[in-house]
């Protein structure tokens, strides 16, 4: 059942959303900013993928395309996930939103908004989820130092 | 005082005092050390696995009650002991702050297992590695979780530390 869902996505996606590879069952895909939403729809709409898991990143720091954003998506029919893998670089660190196809994307945006600093174009609200305001910087960079603390409250000592 | 003329008599009759235990002699912080001391309401702000520890010291096979440091106050105004279970992050840390401000003195702070004691093996941006760079610590009781013997002894520490302090109540001196 899952192998054959993913052969038939395989078929329909790999022309519009490049080469798919399969790791540990799940379909990944490799494709640009500007191929997600029309993809991301896709999936949704035709094949069924109809819970969004997560959104996070990956830092290269030593790559022109600093950060790798990385979606996955859940079938509950066909019991399978997709993988989306896309590279932006630091400059210009902007993915669109998938808000208007899922509404929890609004609340993992955010977090991927604080941790890496990933401007998801469409999320009217990338206030932090986790973090609290005045906190400077994203701490899961690979270059925010580990020991830099900001606390809210004056130390006694 | 005039010397009795009559023996002491072990079992005062029915409906008269005992001339032998009229009156006891005790200093003031000795007596109410030692009323305290039995008398701990713990605030228990519990943030994270140290909670489970708590569950089970504060359980019957150990029981806390023994001490009378088991009713837990959901309000820190009621309570005499802030025991902070589990990590704290700079989140939370001004809230850590506003609940012991709300209690009233005389108070005491357990600093409960390695995270609230140190940061525990967490340091990183969310983490305040220990409870005493916000308030004020008496006791710290290591270990992740501690075992429940651990957290007796903190305890029966704090016990000795009340017994033995100072308690002025109508005055700074008194």
């Amino acid at each position: 059942m899952a192998a054959s869902a993913l052969e038939t996505l395989q078929q329909h996606l790999v022309p519009t959303a490049g080469p798919a590879t399969l790791s540990h069952g799940c379909l990944v895909f490799t494709l640009s900013p500007a191929e997600l939403v029309p993809t991301v729809r896709r999936l949704r709409d035709e094949f069924a993928f109809d819970i969004f898991l997560d959104v996070t990143a990956v830092d290269w720091p030593a790559d022109a395309l600093r950060f790798e954003v990385v979606h996955h998506f859940y079938s509950t029919l066909h019991k399978v996930r997709v993988r989306l893998k896309m590279r932006v670089a630091e400059a210009d660190a902007v993915v669109d939103s998938l808000v208007g196809l899922y509404g929890s994307a609004a609340f993992m945006e955010r977090e991927c908004h604080e941790m890496y600093g990933i401007v998801f174009r469409g999320n009217g609200d990338l206030r932090p989820i986790l973090l609290y305001e005045g906190f400077v910087g994203h701490p899961l960079r690979k270059d925010y130092p580990k020991q830099r603390e900001q606390p809210l409250v004056p130390y006694r000592n | 005082m005039a010397a009795r003329t009559v023996p002491i008599v072990a079992v005062a009759p029915q409906g008269t005092k005992d001339g032998a235990f009229e009156y006891l002699t005790t200093r003031k912080d000795e007596l109410i050390g030692w009323a305290r001391k039995f008398s701990l309401f713990p605030y228990p702000f519990v943030t994270a696995c140290c909670a489970m520890e708590f569950m089970a010291v504060s359980a019957s096979p150990y029981d806390t009650d023994r001490f009378g440091a088991a009713l837990p106050r959901f309000s820190p105004r009621q309570a005499d002991l802030l025991m902070v279970v589990g990590t704290v992050t700079h989140k939370q840390a001004p809230v850590l702050l506003k609940v012991w401000e709300q209690m009233c003195e005389p108070k005491w702070v357990m600093a409960f297992g390695a995270c609230a004691t140190s940061g525990g093996f967490y340091q990183n941006y969310a983490t305040v590695l220990g409870i005493d760079h916000v308030i004020p610590v008496d006791v710290y009781i290591p270990g992740c979780p501690p075992r429940p013997e651990m957290v007796i002894d903190g305890i029966m520490q704090l016990q000795d530390k009340i017994a033995r302090g100072s308690h002025p109540i109508l005055t700074k001196t008194f």
